[in-house]
């Protein structure tokens, strides 16, 4: 329960510390000790958690069974509130950069992570949907957060009217499903109550209007539209932590809500709904990825690709599953946050923007290099785990060999974009412009980055420690 | 031990080499790296009686149950060798050559002998698909940077192939392990899965398996990306490429593949067998007909690949030992064959046999030396080809398939094709008076490649046993 006050504490903190001081490196000094704070709160929570396991009177759940904060949740938080650490650490330089505002960018990103603490605890379908408001509102906030860009402006009032129409949509669906189950809380869902694991069609509507409106909080095809240009318009490290942090924590909520709400319910009936927005999702992300010109944009295009091998874990949603998201967090986030603050330096966002990169900066080639690879999901990076535990984790469900097959095959389509920006870093001439020179701290911050790629892909059993 | 050290000094040879600046400093580091791992190769295979095998297993992932687990029988331990004794061939070879990024280029060639020692060593079905991959990444950074005008393109074309067939791979091996009641990796229980699955299951798995492996020799129709990733790299390279990588798949057949499936529909292995007699007379005629240098080595190199996929799939000891002995063999001709063209190509600055002429004159060293090879790669007696091919046939006459005979045949017209377009080469390159300009002859790093190569070839042609002892 501690880390979830303090998120919020934290939050209000860091915008009453932006009336005391304009100084925006303090305000980032500031930000980052509390982030360190409450990395601590959060590894304390664990450790106290774990104390308990064997107290036959401790119990996980919350305020009346509406969270339950198990070692996993809480373990998926530690990793959470780390990567955010280091997203603030590498982009510190790049979030004062934005505006004049930068005590209450931080406090969003505080108010976000208190909104990813409640999905990855919740145990009440109110507090899913709580959460995910928590974590939206400041969203549309960052994403508008550069004013007088007009890119960024039409990012922020896309992304605020399709997301509050998509949270109308979640809403619908989960009071369809009340209706058909008679509760909120996910335990509770019994779908054999009428005699058979089919969901009524009550309870199919709600689940699939759920399924839409969480899917688009991870950019899920048919409802992704809005994650290109936001991710686009949107300040590249604001959009870096969109797309990695906060969608992979979403993630984690959606595969709860299959694990453990629906697990009576009928196998083949979700496998066969959730492999369309599976396929669909994959298919989009990928082939849309190909034909971009931008490497933002493409990055946006992957990073709904990426959403598309995430869906397997909740088609899975087995104990394989829940490993499988832990190595998805870990890999996705810090490829995606490295290879977006690559980009960042970069005065040209196209992809001859990076031609020659390799020989005009060889460290930050290398690290772009190591993040692309984990993307594409290559041996001995991160990325390759995160997809064999996913893949694992689905074929062991039935009916899925030729989904997994069909995922691999996409994955060879999108090592076709990912290695274009190989091919311009290494294999072409040009001379591309820094924006801005790399500070100390972005090159300690990458060379953890490199080091966390590189070490969870020899021994990603690490990750699985306090599961 | 020794199987360890195999893997390491590659990789801390090939880091180190990252770090200097010298050109000359990083080949002599690079000639050491690789003449340390021949020696430790050297020293294991020798030291192996017959049947031996070397092995080597720690915990790695005890929650999948895959281990680094290695282990090497003769076969393998010949194939280490190979991959030794073809790096210190190319590091003298490269010797008096200028490189740009020399350091880089040496550095990224002992990172690919690891990921290669890798694949040949692995005992866990997830460790050699680990290092099936590792070994393309390496390869493919040195196929972009170093090379002709098209390398870009060449060595994605190569990547996208080799990472298509991997990951259909893939999704077999994750199908195998979930199916695997131990939930592990290691190679009796892997083995013991497949051959449990129902006869169906295990054709399609073979497919998968085999596309990976089939497009890394390459067999027909997959070849596509062969000849113009053989042409557009830097040599070095393209002696990776076709003289170790090609093996990769040949020995993964043995090694995985035919144990994996017993099960297997026969149909298959016809289908097989067939598309290999394409890749020997489709290989051959596209090579009577080139006349850049390049393209007939690439294709050549196609068409004896192909004897030696029958020989994997004839499944008996004759074809058995005779692959091992063949891919050896293969792997030092045509690595000759590669510096002989880099040779030329550095004098004559041209690749067209068709400007090319008199090098004996000129020459002689260099001629003597492409005409051994080219008797080599013929299977003339006395050399090693001869014995390698030999056993191959006499494993395909053994094999229990129906057309044994009708295979034969066909297979030995790609002998003759062989003969017309190798001499081809050697008539129009070394002798005639087209081409006179004043080249210097092979120069004393060349020599010493060249002529140790030469001996290798006619040793293992006169008394094949130093290698068929041990297998």
């Amino acid at each position: 329960m501690k880390p979830l006050i303090a998120t919020a504490v934290f939050a209000i903190l860091m915008m009453f510390a932006g009336l005391f001081t304009q100084e925006k490196r303090s305000l980032s000094n500031f930000a980052a000790i509390l982030m360190i704070g409450l990395l601590g709160l959060n590894i304390w929570e664990l450790y106290d958690y774990l104390i308990t396991l064997n107290d036959a009177n401790a119990s996980p759940y919350y305020f009346g069974k509406m969270l339950r904060v198990d070692n996993y949740g809480l373990w998926i938080n530690v990793l959470l509130t780390a990567l955010s650490l280091v997203y603030l650490l590498i982009f510190r330089d790049g979030i004062e950069k934005v505006g004049i505002h930068v005590g209450e960018y931080y406090a969003s990103h505080f108010f976000v992570l208190c909104g990813l603490f409640l999905v990855t605890t919740y145990n009440n379908l109110l507090i899913l949907f709580i959460g995910i408001e928590i974590l939206s509102i400041p969203q549309y906030v960052l994403a508008g957060s550069d004013k007088k860009n007009l890119k960024s402006s039409e990012a922020a009032l896309k992304y605020f009217l399709m997301g509050s129409f998509s949270t109308g949509i979640l809403l619908m669906g989960i009071v369809l499903l009340y209706g058909a189950m008679g509760s909120f809380e996910l335990e509770q869902f019994n779908f054999y109550k009428h005699g058979s694991s089919m969901p009524s069609v009550m309870g199919a509507m709600g689940i699939v209007l759920m399924m839409l409106g969480i899917g688009f909080k991870v950019s899920a095809a048919p409802v992704h539209f809005w994650a290109p240009d936001v991710y686009d318009g949107a300040p590249t490290p604001f959009a870096s932590f969109m797309a990695s942090i906060v969608k992979v924590g979403v993630f984690v909520a959606f595969m709860r809500l299959f694990m453990e709400g629906f697990i009576t319910m009928d196998a083949y009936w979700k496998v066969v709904v959730l492999s369309i927005m599976t396929v669909l999702t994959l298919v989009i992300g990928n082939f849309t990825a190909i034909y971009q010109q931008s490497v933002k944009r493409m990055l946006a295009y992957s990073s709904i690709a990426h959403a598309g091998f995430m869906l397997f874990v909740v088609i899975a949603s087995n104990s394989e599953a829940m490993r499988g998201i832990v190595q998805y967090i870990v890999a996705y986030s810090l490829a995606t946050v490295g290879i977006f603050f690559v980009l960042s330096k970069l005065k040209d966002y196209t992809y001859d923007g990076f031609n020659g990169l390799a020989k005009k900066e060889p460290f930050l080639a290398f690290v772009a290099a190591v993040c692309v690879l984990s993307l594409a999901g290559i041996p001995l990076t991160t990325g390759f785990f995160a997809k064999w535990y996913v893949l694992m984790a689905a074929i062991k469900q039935d009916n899925t060999f030729w989904l997994v097959m069909f995922a691999l095959v996409m994955a060879v389509v999108s090592s076709y974009y990912y290695f274009k920006v190989i091919m311009a870093m290494y294999f072409k001439e040009g001379t591309p412009e820094l924006c801005c020179s790399v500070t100390k701290m972005e090159k300690a911050m990458m060379m953890v980055i490199v080091f966390g790629i590189v070490l969870f892909g020899i021994a990603p059993e690490l990750l699985f420690v306090w599961i | 031990m020794s199987l360890i050290l195999l893997l390491l000094i590659p990789v801390i040879f090939g880091i180190v080499n990252f770090g200097v600046k010298n050109e000359k400093n990083t080949k002599v580091i690079a000639l050491i790296g690789a003449i340390t791992t021949l020696i430790i190769a050297v020293m294991a295979f020798s030291g192996l009686e017959e049947g031996g095998v070397l092995k080597v297993d720690y915990p790695w992932l005890p929650s999948i149950g895959a281990s680094f687990n290695l282990e090497a029988n003769g076969g393998a331990l010949l194939m280490t060798l190979l991959m030794a004794i073809t790096f210190v061939l190319i590091f003298f070879a490269q010797w008096n050559k200028n490189i740009n990024n020399a350091n880089r280029f040496f550095g990224l060639l002992n990172l690919s002998l690891a990921g290669l020692m890798g694949v040949f060593l692995a005992n866990d079905l997830l460790l050699f698909y680990f290092f099936w991959e590792l070994a393309l990444i390496p390869v493919y950074f040195l196929a972009g940077q170093w090379g002709g005008k098209d390398k870009v393109k060449a060595s994605f074309k190569f990547f996208v192939f080799t990472f298509f067939g991997s990951l259909l791979m893939l999704g077999g091996l994750i199908f195998l392990f979930v199916n695997n009641a131990n939930s592990a990796f290691d190679y009796a229980s892997i083995m013991q899965t497949g051959s449990l699955l129902a006869p169906e299951i295990q054709s399609t798995l073979f497919v998968l398996f085999f596309l990976a492996f089939g497009i890394k020799m390459p067999i027909f129709p997959l070849h596509s990306w062969q000849p113009l990733a053989y042409e557009q790299s830097a040599t070095p390279v393209t002696i990776v490429m076709s003289a170790l990588m090609v093996k990769m798949g040949l020995f993964a057949v043995l090694k995985w593949l035919i144990p994996l499936f017993p099960g297997v529909n026969p149909v298959f292995f016809n289908v097989i067998m067939i598309l290999a007699l394409f890749n020997i007379i489709y290989g051959s005629l596209l090579a009577m007909t080139q006349s850049n240098l390049k393209r007939l080595v690439a294709y050549s190199s196609l068409a004896h690949v192909g004897l030696m996929i029958m020989g994997a799939f004839a499944q008996n000891d004759y074809a058995t030992e005779g692959l091992y002995l063949q891919m050896f063999n293969h792997g030092i001709i045509v690595t000759g064959l590669w510096l002989l063209v880099d040779f030329i190509e550095n004098r004559y600055h041209t690749q067209d046999m068709k400007e090319l002429g008199g090098m004996a004159n000129i020459a002689p060293k260099a001629a003597i030396t492409m005409v051994v090879l080219a008797f080599a790669t013929i299977a003339l007696p006395m050399t090693n080809g001869f014995v390698g091919e030999f056993l191959l046939f006499l494993g395909i006459f053994h094999s229990q398939f129906e057309y044994k005979v009708v295979y034969m045949i066909i297979a030995g017209l790609g002998i003759i094709l062989g003969a017309i377009y190798m001499l081809n080469m050697v008539q129009k390159v070394a002798y005639g008076q087209k081409n006179d300009k004043k080249i210097s002859d092979l120069v004393w790093n060349e020599q010493l490649s060249m002529y140790l190569i030469v001996i290798i070839i006619m040793v293992l042609g006169f008394y094949p046993n130093l290698i068929l002892n041990i297998l």
